[in-house]
């Protein structure tokens, strides 16, 4: 009894000595996808601040005062780059924040934006503002994801230099998960012939996606905006499934699911579920993790594309 | 383009065009004469007040049964009537009269919905639920909106004269006291029954600003058409179809929202009505002995 007590005690007292000992390093991530990144590889090394959380949307993001007194507080800013978060650069110079940007982006081969977009006469832009040249969803590739990785590690790997050993250890561990969904990924889409893998979607995240796996992700015709629907954009819609016999439509600007409903039912296209692109869900949802949405996207993608049995 | 390829093919080629003009023609039979009749008893704006009143009954019908096209027209409906209810009640126990015990209630329930569509969060989804659109009418909906306009019809037929009555003096079967008081009572609770039955089939349909449309302007319009109530309420219903024909085909080649581009067609024929109609119109007014002298 005596001893357990003593035991507990020193347990305690352990815990509370626990954060005095390894003041964890300030880390501020821009959006949700880096911030689960820096979490993988910086593990109880770091305390990562997000500042778009889960759900939001990075592209128009409002900075608020705390977050530049986060920005103010840390020790490393990890950011997309291409182009993504247009307002990091604002929001640096306004918190006073002088310390290593990492931007997770380097040594991408960038794709342009929009191309395939352009090519299916996609008018404006779902997010209403202008991505520059680069398509900045370059996570949407797991090979990208290893580049991104490898910076992060370099970004902490400065930052906290007598931590080194530690994240190259959870960085190769991170790898690992990585190498494991890239070859899930291939395993999964290889049984649906390449002519089949078709997506209609309203989600202009999915080019290198589309490339590194041989997906077609095309726009909806006419879909641009969220504005109640038109007859006319309705129609050449289902022209246009019919016409590429598009086996899914993941449409989120349609909100509908009863405009939906009509669509599958005139084309035999299958609705998907939804997929994310930019953030990834909160904690308890189905995508809490890179790894997670990438896998999450993957079951939405092969359940839609499957043949019909 | 040939008229078969104007009219006629985009109904032929989509069934989601051809399930909207059902929804049309079902909608006008119910909103046509309901229409009429709020004209005739100076209540044309009612059923504006009445729309918003049906928002957060539909807003708490989506929150507790998600998209559900029965939690929401229970409780648009159930908010609807309270509403008139209400108001109906204030306006002969008190001092207010109806039209200013409706403007309170409404933008009470106005407010209400707009505060419990906010709490949801995300309320993008629930503006486009709130705010339906015809093209995507299912086998539910379209249920609803014909079993509507059935009810409606069928109980017009029922209590057609004392309803009569009713619009035009509302006062009268109250004088006449006894039975007639009551009937008098009954026939006006129908009535605003009947209201609200056809605003929470439209807004289904059309969204609650855009059932009122289909409501009101044909209604409008065919005072410049007819004169009998019978006729009032055919040409209505006729103009309300017809503007859904129309408002669907611009919608389907213009590329305009559906639900603006109808009760906008029904805008243009009430100021085509307005201007040109042969009973009581600007036309006849100034023109008073033209078609006598052709």
């Amino acid at each position: 009894m005596k001893r357990s007590f003593a035991a507990s005690l020193a347990m305690a007292m352990a815990l509370f000595a626990l954060p005095a000992l390894a003041e964890p390093v300030k880390v501020v991530a821009t959006f949700t996808i880096l911030g689960d990144m820096v979490r993988q590889i910086g593990g109880d090394e770091v305390a990562v601040t997000t500042l778009v959380g889960p759900d939001g949307d990075a592209h128009v993001y409002e900075p608020t005062p705390a977050d530049a007194r986060a920005l103010g507080a840390a020790k490393l800013v990890v950011v997309n780059g291409l182009g993504m978060e247009g307002w990091i650069d604002r929001l640096v110079k306004a918190s006073g924040y002088k310390g290593p940007v990492t931007v997770t982006s380097t040594g991408v081969k960038p794709i342009a934006g929009e191309e395939e977009h352009d090519e299916a006469g996609h008018e404006g832009h779902d997010h209403g503002h202008d991505h520059g040249a680069h398509d900045p969803h370059a996570w949407q590739s797991v090979a990208n994801a290893r580049i991104y990785a490898d910076n992060i590690l370099k970004g902490l790997v400065a930052a906290a230099p007598d931590k080194a050993a530690t994240l190259r250890a959870n960085h190769a561990a991170f790898k690992a998960k990585l190498d494991a969904v890239e070859s899930e990924i291939k395993a999964a889409l290889k049984p649906i012939p390449r002519k089949d893998r078709k997506i209609v979607t309203s989600h202009d995240a999915f080019g290198y996606y589309g490339k590194a796996y041989g997906v077609t992700f095309l726009a909806p015709v006419g879909m641009s905006t969220e504005s109640e629907a038109a007859a006319g954009d309705i129609a050449k819609l289902i022209r246009q499934i019919k016409a590429e016999k598009i086996k899914a439509v993941f449409v989120e600007n349609i909100a509908d699911p009863r405009l939906l409903e009509q669509i599958t039912r005139e084309t035999g296209a299958r609705i998907g579920g939804r997929v994310y692109s930019d953030a990834l869900s909160a904690a308890d949802g189905p995508a809490a993790t890179y790894v997670d949405m990438m896998r999450h996207n993957l079951a939405q993608f092969t359940k839609a594309l499957a043949p019909a049995s | 383009m040939t008229l078969y390829d104007f009219a006629a093919a985009p109904f032929v080629e989509f069934g989601f065009m051809r399930r909207a003009l059902a929804a049309c023609l079902a909608l006008s039979l119910g909103c046509g004469p309901v229409g009429v009749l709020l004209v005739l008893r100076r209540m044309s704006l009612m059923g504006d007040a009445m729309s918003h009143a049906v928002l957060p009954g539909a807003a708490i019908g989506f929150l507790a049964a998600g998209l559900s096209l029965w939690a929401m027209s229970i409780g648009g409906f159930l908010a609807g009537l309270a509403v008139a209810l209400l108001a109906g009640l204030v306006s002969r126990v008190t001092a207010l009269r109806e039209d200013a015990s409706f403007a309170a209630f409404y933008l009470i329930s106005l407010a209400g919905g707009v505060l419990i569509v906010s709490l949801r969060g995300s309320n993008v989804d629930l503006m486009h639920v709130l705010f339906g659109t015809i093209l995507a009418v299912d086998d539910a909906g379209l249920l609803l909106v014909a079993g509507i306009a059935t009810v409606t019809l069928l109980t017009l037929a029922l209590l057609y004269r004392p309803l009569v009555v009713e619009c035009f003096d509302p006062g009268f079967l109250r004088a006449v006291g006894g039975t007639g008081g009551r009937l008098g009572a009954l026939c006006h609770l129908v009535f605003l029954v009947l209201v609200v039955l056809n605003l929470v089939g439209g807004f289904q349909a059309l969204g609650t600003l855009m059932a009122v449309g289909l409501m009101m302007l044909p209604a409008a319009s065919a005072r410049f058409w007819a004169e009998g109530i019978a006729t009032l309420a055919l040409t209505a219903m006729a103009l309300a179809f017809a503007s859904g024909i129309g408002g669907l085909l611009l919608s389907f080649h213009l590329n305009l929202p559906s639900g603006p581009s109808i009760v906008l067609v029904a805008g243009a024929g009430y100021l085509l009505s307005l201007a040109l109609g042969p009973v009581g119109s600007l036309r006849t007014r100034w023109f008073p002995g033209r078609h006598l002298e052709a």
